[in-house]
């Protein structure tokens, strides 16, 4: 798929269609690989990398990279594309400035979940079937590729690309997916098992920000929470009020809007599950308003900017949920 | 907990300006009871009330908070209770996953006219929450030295 | 040296638990590492090191400085400070302890900060030496060992013993306290493990990273750079880095209404951030590409031309590891060889 790649990007630079590429640029190790723009075949050559530990989603990216001049090429996994559809929908990206190609996913890892199935000192990895092969300074190392992606790849919702100009591969379908079970798990839970949940995740916040940073649905040009002006900014949680109000805050302001990528638990520096906010509140949307999946297409309106005279009372959630 | 028979329990009321808080000033007017530690503060449409204020009152100190807006198809702006209807639901939804007590926090839809009905909704809403005692679980320990 | 069965190690951390209060890296309920108040059961974590590293103890992410409260028209300042108990951070990396000694460059010296000096007096520093390294390790290019760590006293863990060594005053005291549990030894068996650790350390993809030309002298050079548009295209922004770095010691001051007085703070600060040094005209450094320049020049050049060479990083890899876009001081410190060589 790699090679398919830069051949498709040096195709259309060389012929004027796009002037730049957003892909992905190796680093150091296997896994640690970086985003970039390449704007020459030579760079391309260099550095052009396309892999199982391609899990960044780039489609945030594009809302700079668009206004900029000329044309991009931007290669997008399946996850990426409802980013994209859903920053089109919010005019964030400007669609004539990019062209789209959308690439295969069958699901990336990266180096902290290989380093939770007790990997240590990775030095290269192999695909071999459906494991990799690790080769470590402690020798090597065979897992089961099922076992070694993390929880966002294990319960994939689609392997279907929402939008493209051209496609590379074959395209894939919707899945269904079993993305709700921990959700549900947790609305089982009694109110204070499910307060002692969260504390114990979300007490671990160290407000680095980077779910916030790396969400595509957090577009905004300046967070109320980076706002002095605000009176409620903050750089560190300094009560775990602060802690709660932020992930509610943040999570709520992508409802109906996040499309279930699953960034923000990737690059959570303390593996807080910060999905399970926000996927509580697509279940609760599909439930109360009906089946709405966020960047699926570029028209509807989304929930929360929308209304039907027949919607449910907010007193439906005292009946619901848990043991009392 | 405190003993309930000493807590009086701080209650946020959001009012909105067409209806809910008419309704207020109508139970006044008519002398019916509801307890003083009601703070109504009024906003011009039940859809003004962005779920940070919400957090942000019990971060203040409030032990429960309630929104009051025109009956759904009353609303002065035409449809801005719709909308609040959706984000409370969903609000209030998280705060019970997140194991916040879910009783603290209402929607209740007063009419100019039911100054009776908002009398009655902060009595019992009052009493709901005297029964769960102080919000510990949303509290901001700086703001209660 | 004296020496310890592992399999006494519950009752060497009861012994001192009894004494002060101690700390060492377990896992919490998600399976991470961090440091965590010893108590009966708890067991030293398996992983290289914590996610967090041990600078907390001596620089929380935040702390209040002072309150104020009003009453009429006085205003009373109140200090907030409770004595520190002592005590005693076992199971330090050789990379987080080196970091306590930049910190201190930092806030010992004049102006003192006397919040991070109490705290520092209070503690004593138990390092471990590491077994087996990670590929992102790269603490020998600050000159540390990671055999033999710094710190007040260190501890060796081979075989089915725990070697320990004073190495300060503070060190001797912790030592003393704890002599009926340990036996004097020889150190054949840490000096083997020594070698052992060495060679992997030698084997490290990251051992050959090469500062030399980082210096003061080639301040402007690096600081005009070109590579620095690229090496900041894809920074997110976020603090992810400069939060798990030991060495990262920059704070804000921030003030907040309790609704009956004021309660000033410090937290944390990150030069990644969009209103890092805001000042009423606004902020200096206006893209995430001058951002992105100051924390690593910040480490790389300015910080060793203030300091006698000395760094400001310990190549512990937790910005490696943990940066959500891949990129950190070692791609930065390569990309910019050239410019100075």
């Amino acid at each position: 798929m790699q090679e398919m790649m830069i051949a498709k990007a040096k195709e259309l630079l060389g012929s004027g269609a796009v002037n730049r590429v957003l892909g992905w640029k190796t680093g150091e190790f296997v896994y640690d690989i970086t985003p970039a723009v390449f704007t020459s075949v030579e760079e391309l050559e260099k550095d052009f990398v396309y892999n199982d530990f391609c899990g960044n989603n780039l489609s945030k990216y594009l809302i700079k990279e668009s206004r900029k001049e000329g044309k991009i090429l931007a290669f997008l996994k399946p996850c990426d594309t409802y980013s994209f559809n859903q920053l089109l929908k919010e005019h964030r990206i400007l669609r004539d400035n990019v062209y789209v190609v959308g690439v295969p996913c069958e699901g990336k890892t990266d180096g902290e979940t290989l380093k939770a199935k007790g990997v240590k000192g990775i030095l290269g990895i192999r695909t071999e079937g459906d494991s990799f092969v690790v080769d470590t300074l402690y020798g090597e190392k065979t897992l089961a590729k099922a076992d070694a992606l993390p929880e966002r790849c294990l319960s994939c919702k689609s392997k279907k690309h929402m939008v493209y100009d051209e496609l590379l591969g074959p395209e894939g379908e919707v899945l269904d997916s079993h993305r709700f079970d921990m959700v549900e798990k947790i609305e089982k839970m009694t109110p204070d098992e499910r307060f002692e949940f969260w504390r114990g995740e979300l007490s671990r916040c160290i407000r680095c920000n980077a779910c916030r940073n790396v969400c595509p649905a957090c577009s905004c040009e300046k967070c109320v929470f980076d706002n002095d002006a605000s009176g409620i900014a903050q750089k560190a949680a300094a009560d775990s009020f602060e802690e709660n109000m932020f992930h509610i805050i943040r999570a709520f302001h992508v409802a109906g809007r996040c499309t279930d990528c699953g960034e923000c638990s990737r690059v959570c520096p303390q593996n807080i599950p910060l999905h399970l906010l926000n996927r509580k509140f697509i279940k609760d949307i599909d439930t109360f308003y009906g089946e709405y999946q966020a960047g699926e297409d570029t028209t509807t309106r989304a929930p929360l900017t929308n209304y039907d005279p027949g919607d449910v009372e907010p007193s439906i959630v005292y009946g619901k949920g848990g043991k009392k | 907990m405190q003993d309930v028979k000493t807590f009086k329990p701080k209650i946020v009321a959001f009012c909105c300006n067409w209806c809910s808080y008419a309704g207020a000033d109508l139970a006044g007017t008519n002398r019916l009871n509801y307890p003083a530690d009601v703070k109504i503060i009024r906003v011009p449409c039940s859809c003004r009330v962005n779920p940070m204020f919400i957090l942000r009152a019990f971060q203040r100190g409030a032990d429960g908070v309630i929104l009051c807006g025109c009956h759904p198809g009353d609303c002065h702006y035409t449809t801005g209770n719709y909308y609040a209807r959706r984000r409370m639901t969903l609000l209030f939804s998280m705060l019970d996953y997140l194991g916040i007590e879910k009783e603290r926090t209402r929607v209740e839809w007063v009419s100019a006219a039911e100054g009776a009905k908002f009398a009655q909704t902060m009595n019992e809403f009052v009493e709901a929450v005297t029964k769960l005692g102080e919000n510990k679980r949303l509290e901001d320990l700086r703001c209660k030295k | 040296m004296r020496k310890l069965p592992i399999d006494q190690l519950s009752a060497l951390f009861q012994a001192i638990a009894e004494k002060e209060a101690l700390y060492i890296p377990a896992d919490d309920s998600s399976g991470q590492a961090r440091f965590q108040r010893w108590h009966e059961g708890m067991e030293m974590t398996q992983a290289l090191n914590t996610v967090r590293s041990a600078k907390d103890f001596f620089f929380p992410q935040t702390e209040n400085l002072v309150d104020f409260k009003l009453k009429g028209k006085e205003i009373e300042v109140i200090d907030p400070r409770t004595e520190h108990e002592d005590f005693v951070v076992f199971g330090v990396r050789g990379c987080d302890a080196r970091s306590f000694t930049i910190l201190d460059k930092v806030f010992l010296a004049e102006p003192v900060d006397t919040y991070y000096k109490s705290r520092r007096e209070h503690g004593t520093i138990v390092s471990l030496a590491c077994t087996h390294p990670e590929e992102t390790c790269f603490c020998s290019t600050f000159g540390i060992d990671p055999a033999a760590p710094e710190g007040d006293a260190r501890g060796w863990i081979e075989g089915d013993s725990l070697y320990l060594e004073a190495l300060t005053e503070k060190g001797e005291k912790f030592l003393a306290a704890v002599a009926d549990k340990t036996s004097e030894c020889g150190d054949e068996a840490v000096r083997a493990q020594q070698e052992k650790t060495r060679d992997i350390a030698k084997k490290l993809p990251l051992h050959e990273l090469n500062l030399t030309g980082f210096n003061g002298e080639n301040m402007l050079k690096l600081f005009d750079s070109k590579k620095w548009g690229e090496l900041s295209q894809a920074c997110l922004g976020c603090g992810t880095c400069t939060f798990v770095c030991p060495t990262c010691q920059c704070y804000d001051i921030r003030d907040f209404n309790t609704g009956s007085g004021i309660t000033r703070f410090r937290c944390w600060d990150s030069c990644m951030y969009s209103d890092f040094t805001k000042m009423a005209s606004g902020n200096p450094r206006l893209t995430q590409l001058e951002r992105f320049r100051q924390r690593f020049m910040h480490k790389l050049v300015y910080f060793p031309a203030n300091n006698e060479g000395e760094y400001g990083c310990v190549g512990c890899g937790r910005c490696l590891a943990k940066c959500p876009i891949s990129m950190n001081i070692v791609k930065v410190a390569k990309a910019l060889a050239e410019e100075v060589r």
